[in-house]
């Protein structure tokens, strides 16, 4: 008697460390798939950075919640640095943008195409996603669903365990690979069905990000994106200008500098760390935050900064304070400035 | 077994994790990776990526603004 033994089928399900991926790896699990997951870093993910820079938080860091999930899962997670690939997704999306700088439609199209490709390196089978139909208005609607499908180039090897019985059936779904019946059909909006089944597999502590999984979802980041766009006359980035703008306040006073001001002591070290990279300032006579200077200030508009940044520091009623100004090359000299005087920064100066 | 050193300084999570990850790829079960981090957050992601993976970590310390993990191959 001869006896084929089925090899077990293999999936790569996207984990972005929110509940719908989990629970669309879970529910393949559970048909004896065996899955692993793979996260992408754009340099704009949510996860842990201003966390890790910011003092306060630093009591109770942040966990990690992609390799949480796998961790929950029980499965392996490959974590891809695709922050040099993503920049063209984000300076030309060819869908266009979100209510913010989100280019979802195309990020979800990049993301899956880069798992296709892993796939193939990887001898996986197949690719699972925790996309729902309407749950978000951009990128997760019935229309969109083929477009993923079809411009990643993963097509039918894509399978959506979530909303998979409102979808023509897949290839694991043909083949029988998996069995479409015990797939589910959720749409909409609400999390009730979400929570429901985390509550059937017995998953109770998961992170509910509100808006998405990245910055480019939020509007002040957002704003800052742009405005750095602007100012450089160009849409091109480098990961640190990303991590910049995660940090500080950022005021403008004239379009050709800004001034990145330190909220707190984390943040403060953390941007030290670029000292070497921009102008930096600090008040030696009072305390005060630590600052950097993007941009070609000129002498005056380095006496400016200087008054700004002394606004933010203990000497802000003082006649006079002493300001360490410190050149990319190391060099140093303080001059004494009058902070800057009035209730409120002119509006548009703030980003 | 050989003992390497990934400089992970500046770097915040999870690309801490990603070099390690990456760093680990080219080395042989039993080697010994010291990974040398500023991001406090690698406290706790890189222990998860080992349980994960199948990898022991054998030290975690942390002294002035450094944190260090040193972790053992798995198979
Ligand atoms: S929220 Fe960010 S990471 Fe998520 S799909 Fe949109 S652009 Fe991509």
């Amino acid at each position: 008697m001869i006896r084929v033994v089925e090899e077990q089928k293999k999936a790569i399900a996207l984990i972005s460390g929110g509940l719908d991926s989990m629970l669309a790896a879970k529910t393949v699990m559970e048909q004896g798939i065996h899955v692993e997951g793979i996260n992408f870093f754009t340099g704009f993910c949510v996860e842990g950075h201003t966390h890790a820079i910011r003092e306060r938080d630093k009591a109770k860091p942040k966990r990690n919640n992609s390799l949480w999930v796998a961790e929950q899962l029980g499965i392996k997670l490959h974590i891809v640095d695709v922050i040099e690939e993503y920049k063209n997704v984000l300076i030309n999306p060819k869908h266009g943008y979100g209510a913010n700088m989100n280019p979802c439609l195309d990020c979800k199209i990049f993301m899956v195409g880069k798992a296709r490709q892993w796939i193939a390196e990887n001898g996986f089978d197949f690719i699972i996603t925790g996309e729902v139909i309407g749950q978000r208005p951009m990128s997760q609607r019935k229309a969109t669903m083929p477009i993923v499908a079809k411009e990643s180039g993963a097509d039918d090897l894509l399978l959506r365990p979530l909303c998979a019985k409102n979808l023509p059936p897949t290839l694991p779904e043909r083949e029988g690979w998996v069995d479409r019946e015990k797939l589910h059909d959720i749409t909409g909006r609400s999390r009730k069905p979400q929570m429901a089944m985390a509550k059937d597999f017995g998953i109770a502590d998961y992170a509910q990000p509100a808006g998405g999984c990245c910055f480019l979802t939020d509007k002040n980041y957002s704003a800052k994106l742009v405005d750095l766009w602007q100012a450089r006359d160009s849409k091109d980035y480098e990961l640190d200008d990303v991590m910049l703008l995660k940090v500080g306040r950022h005021i403008r006073p004239r379009p050709h500098f800004k001034l990145i001001v330190a909220r707190e002591e984390g943040e403060g070290r953390f941007m030290q760390g670029y000292k070497r990279d921009f102008i930096s300032m600090i008040c030696t006579s009072h305390t005060g935050p630590f600052v950097l200077l993007d941009g070609e200030p000129s002498a005056e508009d380095l006496y400016l900064a200087a008054s700004i940044t002394a606004r933010y520091g203990q000497g802000r009623n003082a006649e006079q304070v002493d300001m360490a100004i410190t050149q990319k090359d190391g060099s140093e000299r303080t001059i004494q400035v009058k902070p800057l005087a009035g209730e409120k920064l002119p509006e548009e100066w703030v980003i | 077994m050989n003992r390497e050193i990934l400089n992970a300084r500046r770097l915040l999570c999870p690309l801490p994790v990603i070099r390690t990850q990456d760093k680990v790829k080219q080395l042989q079960p039993g080697d010994q990776l010291e990974v040398i981090c500023t991001d406090p957050g690698v406290m706790q992601d890189i222990p998860a990526w080992c349980r994960i993976n199948g990898h022991k970590v054998l030290e975690s310390s942390s002294g002035g603004h450094e944190y260090i993990i040193v972790l053992e191959v798995g198979r």
